[in-house]
């Protein structure tokens, strides 16, 4: 379904990301781990058009969007729940779903989605005149999901969901990850989480310092001794 | 108390008049954190193509007010394509040189198409009467400039709080790249908030011809200055601090004018300046988050 291919992402002189590809299959959930400032939110970027790789290409169902604007890669069915939430602080829980939809005009749809999203996350209901910058960092990030699946995507884009959470609520994320991902959604997973990550993806990769370094089934990595050692404590 | 009501009958209508001007300077500061020096200068446009839509098509004041913003609506679409565009990725300053050259621009070009002389705006476009109510006068153009001013203050508040456009204008100023995995687009969000504040400073421009009777090619620093004033005091890139800011600035205007001396009714308004930035630069409604001015 996407397709990275080689690609190089520059900062100015800091080269961030480093002949990458990526492969991810219809269907499945694909998670993307390494340390802190491995290019792991450089390639979510790059994959959304945010930023654009100096070579390589970004194939999505075959087409190239390397160069198609942010705007028209959401069209196509590829949301990103951005790192850090980015809610929008001062808008209403309703409001940020609003946003989500911004590119659907069908109201009757949009609704619809709307009551799946509550339905999936009662607590951000009970709070939807409430503006979204007064909610708990978990129910920010709830938020910023249904945000991102307002848009009907295809495709989603998760960097570091799990990140400042308390246990039990990432276990509640990572399920939710899973729901989605059963009920047709492709899913590319950002993680520093790695055993939670690798416990529901079926494939993974390793980033460092911009490369990927390992890549295989997330069952193969999980046993992988240069990854226990690195990733997982152990 | 007389005297008193009067100034504030006097202060409400210039009030609105900068509050529709600090509207721009906000909006368009809180979507690409500049302040657009040139703003002021669009008013003045607004009031000469208000002038001509009088003198040489020969509309009321109300279609003159609809030509005036259309007109700027689409002059600020091209001045941001043109000028700040290209520097959106610069440093601030660079934008803000910018701003004071398309200012300097404006003045200069009508001054050479128009010349410097003042035009005085007709009289039969907008023919006084003056109604005194409880020894209060009140003229027909304040009650015009108040009610045009808030009724268009009152469909912009609408635009933002409940549409689509005006919701997407809050997200682009709150998170521009949240906003753009959205899919919104932030060109075409940034150029509707230059037609809309550069629309709502050509209103004021109609209405300063007005007010003041007559129009000149740099009518727009002074007032521009003050609107300026008017947003910082209420908050920069906060919507109602700059309505509320204006109308204080205009009844400060007419108050020390009334009470005091007219002749340090300028030097208030930048005193005000100096004081909120001293004593809370956020202005009125802003949270301390240390983004300065
Ligand atoms: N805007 C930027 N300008 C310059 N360098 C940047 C910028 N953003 C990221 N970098 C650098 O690019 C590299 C990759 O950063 P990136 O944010 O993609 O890492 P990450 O894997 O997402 O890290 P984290 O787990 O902390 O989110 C880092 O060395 C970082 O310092
Ligand atoms: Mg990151």
């Amino acid at each position: 379904m996407l397709a990275v291919k080689e690609i190089d992402v520059y900062y100015g002189a800091i080269h961030a990301l480093k002949n990458l590809s990526l492969d991810v299959e219809q269907g499945s959930i694909v998670t993307l781990i390494g340390a802190n400032g491995a290019g792991k939110t450089t390639a979510l970027k790059t994959i959304s058009g945010i930023l654009r790789p100096s070579s390589g290409a970004v194939l999505y169902k075959g087409k190239d969007i390397t160069k198609t604007a942010p705007e028209n890669i959401v069209a196509l069915g590829i949301s990103q729940v951005p790192e850090g939430r980015r809610v929008f602080q001062t808008m209403s829980v309703l409001e940020n779903l609003e946003m989500g939809a911004y590119l659907r005009s069908n109201k009757k749809e949009i609704q619809k989605d709307m009551e799946n999203v509550f339905a999936r996350f009662p607590r951000l209901k009970e709070r939807r005149k409430q503006e979204a910058g007064t909610l708990s960092g978990g129910e920010q990030q709830m938020l910023a999901i249904g945000r991102a699946l307002m848009a009907q995507p295809e495709l989603l884009l998760m960097d570091e969901p799990s990140m400042g959470l308390a246990p039990l609520l990432v276990k509640e994320i990572f399920d939710i990850i899973k729901d989605i991902n059963s009920r047709g959604t492709t899913i590319l997973l950002v993680e520093q989480n790695a055993n939670m990550a690798l416990s529901i993806a079926d494939k993974a990769y390793v980033i460092e310092t911009g490369e990927i370094v390992l890549e295989g089934s997330a069952e193969q990595l999980l046993k992988s001794e240069e990854v226990k050692k690195a990733y997982l404590g152990g | 108390m007389i005297e008193f009501a009067q100034q504030l009958v006097n202060g409400l209508s210039l009030g609105a008049i900068y509050a529709l001007i600090a509207l721009g300077y906000t909006m368009v500061y809180g979507i690409i954190k500049l302040i657009n020096f040139a703003h002021g200068d669009v008013m003045m446009v607004g009031a000469y193509v208000g002038f001509f839509s009088i003198t040489l098509l020969g509309t009321n004041i109300l279609a003159a007010m609809l030509v005036a913003m259309l007109f700027c609506a689409i002059l600020g679409v091209i001045i941001e394509k043109v000028a700040y565009r290209p520097l959106r990725n610069s440093t601030r300053i660079a934008a803000l040189i910018t701003a004071i050259g398309v200012s300097l621009f404006l003045e200069y070009i009508t001054i050479f198409i128009l010349g410097p002389a003042q035009k005085v705006f007709p009289s039969s476009a907008f023919p006084i009467t003056e109604y005194h109510i409880a020894g209060i006068s009140i003229l027909n153009k304040n009650i015009f400039v108040f009610i045009s001013a808030v009724v268009l203050m009152l469909i912009l508040q609408y635009i933002i709080k409940w549409t689509k456009t005006g919701k997407a204008m809050r997200a682009v100023s709150l998170d521009m790249e949240a906003a753009v995995l959205m899919g919104i687009s932030v060109d075409k969000t940034i150029s509707i908030t230059f037609a809309i504040g550069s629309a709502l400073a050509a209103a004021a421009g109609v209405m300063v011809g007005v007010y003041y009777n007559t129009i000149n090619p740099l009518m727009g620093i002074i007032p521009g200055l003050k609107a300026f004033v008017a947003a910082v005091l209420g908050g920069i890139g906060i919507i109602p601090g700059a309505m509320v800011g204006g109308f204080v600035m205009g009844l400060l205007e007419t108050m020390v004018s009334g009470y005091g001396n007219s002749m340090y009714r300028d030097a208030v308004a930048f005193g005000v300046l100096i004081l909120i930035l001293l004593i809370k630069p956020t202005g009125l409604f802003g949270k301390n988050t240390g983004e300065k001015v």
